[in-house]
């Protein structure tokens, strides 16, 4: 628990200097560092640090029936584990609701932006079809595992190479092929979530920093003809946002993405 | 002094009759083994080891620095990195209180500089009715093992009022490793907390109070 | 060598008494109170104490002692086919066999009423998983200055057809020709010597059996050297 003398420096340090306690600007992100393929089991994996935040996360294929509402479609399930590994709060057990939370909004993402062509994870119309499994672990909480488990869920995704699909025996062998899956990389969206501590909104918060915010918002945008779209928001916790407060995240937003984000995300590109 | 080396439980330490086991080892047969990781000592013919790591150990009358989770009717809680929470009673305070009115005079989150004043079992109480304890107000909060306080501290305190010197701070140690720290200015405060965090990394390597200048230098020049 | 076996050289080019490349490494979990990875071959364990910490509910504490609590869990992606999420009988199991191994080595007198957990994952797996969960956890205690009487070391034996190996990987423990594989987990204290985990599936000769205990335990001193210099280097990543 954060003591109720750290949480007041917090906030006057950014109120009055506009700094934090670990000396960053309130829009900096810490450095972001991945270690691809900690999986050979995996079709893809990765583990992703953002300063000393690190998550797991990795991509297995599996064959379902499709979806009646989408019979020429595969899926996607995503999956976050949040377990006393990462956090001394983090309880064992069924996923809680932050972890579920969690997933959902990094699904979310990655479903609206149109980043995976589910079409092309169809087997056989109304009766198989490829899910993309991606099953994130949070190794260790300093903070911001929001944006990390988006970025090791992206990253995972790029990596992955499709399995072996053998079509006499409608069934996965045991191999990866060279195949990249079906992604629109041009579509992949990146996510942002900025938290409002005071008067003052900050992003990639470190633990204390997240504890003591009012209120969190998740945006994810991708871009279109140079434009940028949103793909998906959450707004986390109590805590209420006013016009101008959306008017000054988005703006902000554009600047981070440009500024901090193009760099990682060609980074992540890069990568199948 | 022989040469400190760190030593893993279950390792022979030394073997010799006439050692005598201190802190965190044992004897068996004529070796003297390690009951826990850290560094191991051996002074004329007592052989001890200084742990690196672990939870902090209550002990009757430590003073320590900890923070208010929950409140109930006969006093407050205190968090104080141990493995368990203590106990402040409403009679321990120096000032008498209302049933009613204990979060006025501490509240959730609050930091207290403390004495205990019994440990038994899992069950360690605290009392502020002492000189010098009481409230620490404004500051900040750091953390540091409670193996490695000696070392913050200095011989007669030599290590702490340089700290206090360099970084012209207030400072106060618990003896659970919790340390307080309180600047005109916050950057200040910020320094004081690097050079802790420097001394806890670095407290045992040789010419440290030299290390602690140079890292202090270090930080002046990055500011400016 | 058995020369009647029909494993007469290993798949990957070792010798039968040989362990896979190690790698070993303390301090990988900055918030935890102890942390360490360790690797042979390509199956990894991490795994992170936490405490000793007060234990919740209340009813659950020893008043006399903390206790000592252990999860193990193979991640979704760390086998070909992918493990669903959750708890499963085998990882009830063993979770178990690993707390007894620990709690005999640790001494948490001093802290009644707290828990000591002991989180293992592992990331990748190709056989052995446990004994690397296990190695990788007690340098972890240790790391977290939980009083200890002794390191343990634990070590994957087998027997592929009638020859003895140690370390099996995934592919040996697949085998199926002859009398197919034997799998003998086993764990062994530094300073005792005595064995704190065994289990044993498959079929194995008395005589054999008293041969492998002796094999495993040679290899687990091999595995402990790597465990002290990884323990003497926090930070650093050991090789062996």
């Amino acid at each position: 628990m954060t003591s109720l003398l750290d949480k007041k420096r917090i906030f006057e340090y950014l109120e009055k200097e506009g700094k934090r306690l670990d000396g960053r600007k309130p829009l900096d992100v810490r450095k972001i560092e991945f270690e691809e393929n900690i999986s050979e089991n995996a079709e893809g994996s990765v583990s992703v640090k953002i300063g000393e935040t690190e998550v797991y996360a990795g991509v297995k294929l599996s064959i379902n029936e499709p979806y009646p509402d989408s019979p020429d479609e595969g899926s996607m399930s995503v999956n976050v584990e949040l377990s006393p590994m990462a956090d001394e709060d983090f309880e064992l057990g069924p996923p809680k609701i932050d972890a579920i939370e969690m997933a959902r909004i990094v699904d979310r993402g990655i479903r609206e932006s149109k980043f995976i062509d589910f079409k092309k994870l169809c087997i056989k119309e109304g009766e198989k079809s490829f899910t993309i499994n991606i099953d994130i672990y949070a190794i260790n909480n300093e903070g911001n595992l929001l944006d990390a488990c988006s970025l090791a869920a992206l990253s995972a995704l790029c990596l992955a190479k499709m399995p072996k699909y053998n079509e006499k025996e409608e069934k996965i062998e045991k191999e990866i092929t060279n195949k990249p899956l079906p992604l629109r990389r041009e579509n992949m969206p990146i996510m942002v979530t900025f938290y409002k501590i005071g008067k003052k909104f900050i992003i990639d918060p470190k633990r204390d920093e997240e504890e003591i915010a009012d209120y969190r918002l998740s945006i994810a945008i991708s871009e279109e003809d140079e434009e940028i779209k949103i793909n998906a928001i959450q707004k986390g916790r109590e805590g209420s946002i006013s016009f101008e407060e959306i008017e000054e995240i988005l703006k902000k937003l554009e600047e981070i993405y440009r500024k901090q984000y193009l760099k990682i995300k060609e980074k992540i590109l890069s990568y199948g | 002094m022989e040469e400190r080396k760190i030593v893993v439980p279950g390792e022979i330490i030394v073997e010799g009759e006439s050692f005598l086991p201190g802190d965190f080892v044992r004897k068996e047969g004529n070796y003297i083994l390690a009951n826990k990781y850290g560094l191991a000592e051996i002074e004329g013919r007592l052989v001890k080891i200084i742990p690196l790591s672990g939870v902090y150990l209550p002990r009757k009358g430590n003073i320590i620095i900890g923070r208010v989770t929950s409140i109930n009717y006969r006093g407050w809680l205190i968090d104080f990195d141990g493995h368990y929470n203590g106990f402040l009673s409403l009679n321990e305070v120096p000032k008498f209180i209302n049933k009613g009115e204990l979060r006025d005079y501490l509240d959730y989150g609050e930091v207290v500089y403390a004495k205990i004043i019994e440990v038994e079992g899992s069950s360690t109480e605290l009392s502020l009715k002492f000189k010098g304890l009481g409230k620490l107000e404004g500051g900040q909060l750091i953390s540091i093992n409670s193996f490695k306080v000696p070392r913050l501290i200095g011989k007669e305190g030599s290590m702490i009022s340089l700290i206090k010197e360099l970084t012209k701070t207030k400072i106060i140690v618990g003896q659970n490793g919790v340390v307080w720290v309180k600047g005109e200015k916050i950057e200040d405060e910020i320094k004081a907390k690097k050079i802790i965090k420097f001394i806890e990394e670095n407290s045992f390597v040789s010419g440290l109070t030299d290390n602690v200048k140079k890292f202090a230098e270090k930080l002046e020049e990055e500011n400016e | 060598m058995n020369k009647e076996s029909s494993y007469k050289k290993r798949s990957d080019g070792r010798e039968f008494n040989e362990i896979r490349p190690i790698k070993a490494k303390v301090g990988i979990v900055p918030s935890a109170d102890g942390s360490a990875l360790f690797e042979t071959g390509k199956t990894r364990a991490i795994a992170v104490v936490r405490g000793p910490r007060t234990l919740h509910p209340q009813h659950m504490q020893d008043p006399l002692k903390g206790i000592l609590r252990v999860n193990y869990q193979m991640m979704a992606f760390s086998v070909w086919d992918r493990i669903k999420p959750g708890i499963s009988r085998r990882s009830l199991e063993i979770n178990k066999v690993i707390e007894w191994a620990l709690s005999e080595i640790v001494d948490l007198t001093e802290f009644p009423g707290s828990v000591v957990d002991v989180l293992i994952q592992i990331p990748q797996a190709d056989a052995g998983t446990r004994v690397a969960g296990l190695n990788a956890a007690v340098m972890a205690l240790a790391q977290a200055g939980v009083p200890m009487k002794e390191m343990l070391s634990a070590v994957a034996a087998g027997k592929i057809d009638k020859t003895l190996v140690i370390d099996v990987n995934k592919e040996e423990e697949d085998y199926e020709e002859g009398e197919g594989s034997t799998d003998i987990p086993l764990c062994f204290g530094s300073f005792s010597k005595k064995i704190y985990l065994l289990q044993l599936d498959g079929k194995i000769s008395i005589e054999n059996f008293k041969e492998i205990l002796k094999m495993g335990q040679k290899a687990s001193e091999k595995i402990y050297k790597i465990q002290v210099e990884a323990l003497k280097n926090p930070g650093k990543e050991v090789r062996g």
